[in-house]
């Protein structure tokens, strides 16, 4: 067996492995569905309120594809911190599959199971506010979706690293760093109504990028080519974070290993 | 790939290059056998004067969990280390599991540096912990196909491979589909066990894997690695707070004190030395206390909630 078929066959393992996690926390599931539906719905309503088409459409979008990124990174940065809390982190670390394998296999599920949950809630909104989106470019969703979550994937794996080295508050870590994203990305408004100190850091941000796109292909019905320039600062996110991810984890599960970090804690 | 209960003539392939044992003289079958003085050329495990250093607390104090630790062990023998909680057994095994990094020395699997051939010595080992981690939300059957697909197992059959070893535990084919959380810890133990054996590893390392069981669930596990002396091809490394168990399963047992060995041999010449040398009644507690200045009884009851040690 080829080395690609074997770290293929390896990463199919935690595909498999968190889809069948999900079927057993099936209950869970159903609420958090519930919750994102409503939680979006209630946003959105802000617009429908305001009788103002393009904020209802404006808020749904941030609202749904904030859901999307959100699941990305939590699944990714949760990498570490789930196996930690299930105990079973020293048996995967032990185990013959190389961290790359194991980034992709985490990114894979995250992205599948992502882009069903976020599809249910874009029917439900549509469906529940009878939008229309005959005009809106899905092409140019589609690819920003597509690259987004490339550097979404690649800013997952640097957050993954913090449970890595913190054990007790790296979760906590994680869940800050999604909190300034969600701050400073335009989810909800303009990032041009932040103090410009924001402003720059929203420059940072991927997601600021891929709300953008978003809003303007199915909004205004923009091609992608027209969106260029949001467009190359998700691919070159993509190709800094997702190598540099891979390496920052190598890293840091070396230090874990030095200090005796991947011990079972809890 | 395939594993079986039954009499295996050979060292595993386990089908993944190039994890694959360095050869052994095949006349040899380890010191038990009586015939230390035919070496064979690679040890199935060569732990050689190493040395794990831990900082701890506010002060940063640091302390030699493994300290200067040399060992060989032969292919196919039961290798048994005892120790005190805090001795560094469990750091040891962690080494050789590649879960730490080793700070002076060196350890080889079957040839294979642990450092610079680590994807090659993870294909040969397997560990079984003492709190038989899980996805506890999974069943049985769904975490080996996990562990199956880990290491490069084809699926279907592991499938067999899996029911087989969870019926010769004792486990049947309706608890296979139910959450692991469902069952008794001995039953998540065997479990453990059975995952372990489904990678067919060449060493099998056993990090006090009755501690916490009942009488039965003990007996049943200590008889299985009993069999798998003689059905499967594997070197264990085991340790163990049971001095009975030690006894009875281990070819040679090492104790470990403040992580450094303080005595190795078969548990008959241990016992042996001890009563000639020290006037010691012949039990392997005797040769604890007399190497450790401390009964390892204290140990269990300090252990008694499962938790490994150090």
């Amino acid at each position: 067996m080829t080395v690609v078929a074997r770290e293929l066959k390896a990463s199919f393992a935690f595909v498999e492995r968190n889809f069948n996690l999900t079927k057993r926390y099936w209950g869970w599931e159903l609420a958090w569905l519930t919750y994102g539906v409503a939680g979006a719905l209630s946003i959105t309503l802000i617009g429908a309120d305001q009788g103002d088409r393009r904020l209802l459409l404006t808020l749904m979008i941030g609202a749904i594809f904030w859901n999307y990124l959100g699941i990305l990174f939590e699944i990714l940065a949760d990498t570490i911190q789930w196996e930690r809390w299930e105990g079973t982190l020293e048996y995967t670390m032990m185990a013959p599959v190389r961290r790359y394998t194991q980034l992709l296999g985490s990114a894979v599920y995250a992205v599948v199971y992502g882009l069903v949950y976020t599809t249910f809630i874009l029917i439900v909104l549509v469906l529940f506010f009878g939008i229309d989106l005959s005009r809106a470019d899905l092409g140019t969703t589609a690819v920003f979706m597509l690259i987004g979550s490339l550097s979404f994937v690649g800013i997952g794996m640097m957050a993954a690293i913090l449970p890595l080295i913190y054990v007790e508050r790296g979760a906590q870590m994680t869940f800050v760093l999604q909190s300034l994203l969600l701050l400073v990305s335009g989810v909800y408004y303009s990032i041009d109504i932040l103090p410009g100190w924001m402003q720059l850091i929203s420059r940072f941000s991927p997601a600021t990028y891929i709300l953008d796109g978003v809003r303007r292909g199915l909004i205004d019905g923009m091609p992608v080519t027209s969106l260029w320039h949001d467009v190359w600062p998700l691919l070159v996110m993509a190709l800094v974070l997702i190598p540099l991810g891979v390496w920052a984890f190598g890293r840091a599960e070396r230090y874990a290993k030095r200090t005796g970090k991947l011990k079972r804690v809890g | 790939m395939t594993i079986s209960l039954e009499p295996r003539p050979a060292i595993p392939t386990l089908g993944r290059e190039p994890a694959t044992p360095a050869p052994v003289d095949q006349a040899v079958s380890g010191p038990s056998a009586g015939e230390q003085h035919l070496r064979p050329a690679v040890a199935a495990l060569l732990v050689d004067h190493v040395t794990k250093r831990f900082v701890v607390g506010r002060k940063r104090k640091p302390v030699d969990a493994v300290d200067d630790v040399s060992l060989r062990i032969e292919r196919g023998e039961i290798y048994g280390i005892l120790g005190a909680n805090g001795s560094g057994k469990s750091t040891l095994i962690r080494l050789v599991s590649t879960l730490l990094t080793i700070d002076s020395g060196r350890v080889e699997v079957f040839g294979h540096d642990i450092e610079r051939e680590e994807m090659a010595v993870k294909r040969l080992i397997n560990r079984v912990s003492v709190d038989a981690a899980f996805f506890k939300k999974l069943s049985p059957w769904e975490n080996l196909v996990y562990a199956a697909r880990l290491y490069g197992l084809d699926a279907g059959h592991a499938h067999a491979d899996a029911v087989r070893i969870l019926t010769r535990l004792g486990i049947g084919r309706s608890r296979m589909g139910r959450p692991v959380e469902q069952m008794s810890r001995g039953m998540q133990q065997k479990v453990a066990i059975a995952r372990a054996l489904l990678t067919s590893p060449t060493l099998l390392l056993l990090d006090e894997p009755t501690t916490g069981l009942d009488p039965r669930s003990k007996l049943d596990v200590q008889s299985f690695i009993e069999e798998l002396r003689h059905s499967h091809d594997a070197t264990i490394v085991l340790t163990t707070h049971d001095l009975d168990e030690a006894a009875r399963l281990c070819d040679r047992l090492a104790i470990l004190n403040e992580g450094r060995i303080v005595t190795e041999g078969t548990p008959a010449a241990l016992i042996e030395q001890v009563a000639r040398e020290h006037g010691q009644p012949p039990t392997l507690e005797s040769v604890f206390m007399t190497y450790t200045g401390r009964s390892l009884d204290e140990d269990v009851e300090e252990n008694a909630s499962g938790e490994d040690d150090d």
